[in-house]
């Protein structure tokens, strides 16, 4: 396991998040003999953005199934194959082209154990890049995070670094419900070290359960995905000014862990809230309504202040590019705004 | 209907089975008879019977507003599923799209059970949370139960993957109307399964309307067992349960040896496509009266048995009105059947229900998660 990764120090390893995706499907294949990977160019290519790189050459055509341009069919075909009893991993090469099949994650999968009264399941898992890459233009930059979390039925995770990629990657294969697992594009290439137990075959993360990634007390940030990046780095410019935030990490978006984001404004009085989707309905959106609806409101002393992306469809040339989507700078602002 | 007849000592009957159209195919791979007995010809008539007054009754009790919402009913294409029962087991799977209540008893619902579903009750197929589109029985590989047209489709192609991934000697059943035919996720499941070749037969109902739309207005190439364009393709008369039998038998040894087939039944619904459609807009009183007289697949089954002599009028009309009697306790049982307790409002939504969070219309009504 410690093979591609990067051995730095006694316990650690560097990897990337890519690899750390690799591995966690290499561990379950391996594991499983129910489990496979299906999705355009995951074989023989070694995976549109090499996610799946070398699980062909180990695994083979029968474990690693390279699909048509037929995102409707193979996506069906997979829920189809989990209803008998396999363990398919879906790669939608990006999330955008998840809408031509989102019937068969919405109405095939997720609805089935209702609607069988318990009698059907799929143990599936629908992953691939969600949200804005780079130039992409408007076609293949939507957020989907919000869409698949107002869903009854599905669960539905956001990794952010190695750990995350890793544990709540092999949590989702073994979950008996269907997952909707959204990666990033710009979050493949970046590298964290990994202690050795997340390296373990069977190291899992709760599903439903915040991580606080920064521990503080005068705001709480709650985010997910690429944003803890840019939230732990608006954290550290704060902390310079004298302002202490503390970052939650949702990695899980349905369900939503209200107790760890409830538990931390109960500390800090005030909260932000960052997403790099559209504010309407959001994640944000409904965080501020979780906060709303309990007792939690009484323990705010400001209104919860959210950063989205602009609602646009997303811009090719870069420099509108970089004004529709959360920077750090606009994470501070929004953390000094809910302070006055 | 022409048909000759011969009995051998064995009091085995021979049934010629009507011609075969195909496609990619050799004719003379098909057989040109069946063979059947008396007990299963009676076997035939009496379980086609219950399956059309299993119907009928929810017609009836769907103009009573005890069956509410939507009701696709099957009367008249029986004997599809009769040959289906026939030529296949519970280890090949079936799958289907809503007008699915005559699978559901052929894979081991009962009466009682299909009609309670129906009526919304605690004692249906699926605890009354399901209703008359959402059938299942894994127990016996019946796989629903759809609502959503074409749908099934890559979904059957999904459980003949599985069961080739599994080395399973076993096909599956992909059942879906002429209406459904003309769907893009169709030809993007079947290319996949002539690709890897699965042992999926891809069977369409042909009864000639797609809702309330002929199958001329809706289809540039009507010849619905060629559209799998490489893929072998075969055209019966679905109306003759025998022909259904052979075919699928034939199919499924296919399958195994090849990968897909297409199968195109003809045959024909009595009512409209569903209760809220009279069935006579699009076609003539006329026309739905002349295929009782001269196609009804019940009928045919009647007329083999008394040319026979296998039975008599009166101990037919004994097999009619015990079927009828059954369903009649059956729908009198569902009727003083109890609702789902409310408790199954937010059962199920998760295979670990427990572990999940169900928000209620307030905030407050919600269900947590044992562990909190």
């Amino acid at each position: 396991m410690l093979r591609i990764a990067h051995k730095l120090r006694c316990g650690f390893a560097k990897m990337t998040v890519r690899e750390a995706i690799n591995s966690a499907m290499a561990q379950e294949i391996e594991r499983d003999s129910n489990v496979f990977l299906i999705g355009e160019e995951v074989g023989q290519y070694q995976g549109a953005y090499k996610v799946s790189k070398g699980l062909y050459d180990r695994f083979g055509k029968s474990r690693i199934w390279d699909t048509p341009i037929t995102e409707a069919g193979f996506t069906g075909l997979s829920v189809g194959a989990a209803m008998y009893g396999l363990k398919p991993i879906v790669e939608f090469m990006t999330f955008n082209f998840a809408m031509q099949a989102i019937d068969h994650v919405i109405n095939s999968s997720a609805k089935l154990n209702y609607m069988s009264a318990g009698g059907l399941k799929t143990s599936i898992v629908f992953r691939g890049i969600n949200g804005a890459a780079a130039a992409v233009a408007a076609q293949h930059s939507q957020c989907f995070a919000a869409w698949y979390s107002q869903v009854p039925g599905l669960i539905v995770l956001s990794p952010y670094d190695c750990d995350d990629a890793r544990g709540l990657l092999k949590a989702a294969v073994r979950n008996p419900n269907p997952v909707v697992f959204l990666e990033n594009e710009i979050m493949y290439n970046e590298a964290f070290e990994v202690p050795e137990n997340v390296m373990d075959k069977d190291y899992l993360i709760p599903i439903g359960k915040a991580k606080v990634m920064r521990e503080g007390k005068d705001v709480t940030i709650v985010t997910f995905s690429k944003m803890v990046k840019y939230s732990m780095l608006a954290a550290a410019e704060l902390e310079r000014e004298g302002i202490s935030c503390e970052v939650i990490n949702l990695r899980t978006l349905k369900p939503l862990d209200r107790n760890t984001i409830i538990k931390s404004l109960q500390k800090t009085h005030r909260v932000v809230t960052v997403e790099e989707g559209w504010g309407q309905c959001g994640i944000g959106a409904e965080i501020c309504s979780i906060i709303n609806e309990t007792n939690a409101f009484f323990h705010l002393d400001a209104p919860v202040v959210r950063v989205t992306g602009v609602d646009i469809p997303t811009p090719y040339a870069f420099n509108l590019e970089e004004l529709s989507f959360p920077k750090t700078h606009n994470i501070v602002e929004a953390v000094k705004l809910v302070l006055k | 209907m022409i048909f000759r007849i011969s009995r051998s000592c064995f009091s085995s009957i021979s049934v010629k089975l009507p011609s075969f159209k195909v496609h990619h195919l050799e004719l003379q791979q098909l057989p040109k008879t069946a063979t059947t007995t008396s007990s299963e010809l009676l076997a035939y008539y009496k379980s086609m019977q219950l399956q059309r007054r299993m119907e009928i009754a929810c017609d009836n009790l769907y103009k009573q507003r005890l069956i509410r919402g939507f009701l696709h009913l099957a009367d008249g294409q029986e004997s599809i599923y009769e040959g289906l029962h026939a030529g296949l087991t519970y280890d090949d799977c079936v799958i289907t799209a809503y007008r699915d209540h005559c699978i559901a008893l052929l894979r081991g619902d009962t009466p009682h059970q299909i009609i309670a579903e129906m009526m919304a009750k605690q004692t249906g197929s699926t605890k009354g949370k399901g209703g008359s589109m959402h059938y299942y029985k894994k127990a016996t590989n019946f796989y629903g139960g759809h609502g959503i047209v074409g749908a099934q489709i890559p979904l059957g192609t999904g459980l003949a993957f599985a069961q080739k991934y599994l080395k399973k000697p076993n096909v599956t059943l992909i059942m879906f109307g002429d209406g459904a035919a003309n769907q893009g996720q169709l030809y993007e499941a079947a290319n996949m399964a002539q690709l890897w070749h699965l042992p999926a037969i891809y069977f369409i109902e042909n009864n000639l309307f797609g809702m309330g739309t002929s199958i001329d207005r809706a289809s540039a190439n009507t010849k619905f067992y060629t559209r799998g364009d490489v893929i072998p393709g075969i055209q019966i008369d679905g109306n003759n349960v025998f022909q259904v039998r052979e075919t699928l038998k034939f199919a499924k040894k296919h399958c195994l040896e090849k990968g897909p087939i297409f199968i195109e039944a003809m045959t024909y619904r009595y009512h409209g496509h569903s209760m809220s459609d009279p069935g006579v807009t699009y076609r003539t009183r006329e026309e739905v009266q002349q295929q009782r007289k001269t196609r009804d697949c019940i009928n045919y089954v009647k007329n083999i048995i008394l040319e026979n002599k296998v039975a008599d009028e009166h101990q037919l009309e004994e097999i009619d009105n015990s079927t009828q009697n059954e369903i009649d306790i059956a729908v009198e049982q569902a009727k003083v059947d109890p609702v789902p307790p409310s408790t199954e409002l937010t059962t199920d939504v998760y295979v670990d229900n427990e572990n999940h969070f169900i928000r209620g219309i307030l905030y407050k009504d919600s269900v947590l998660p044992k562990s909190q």
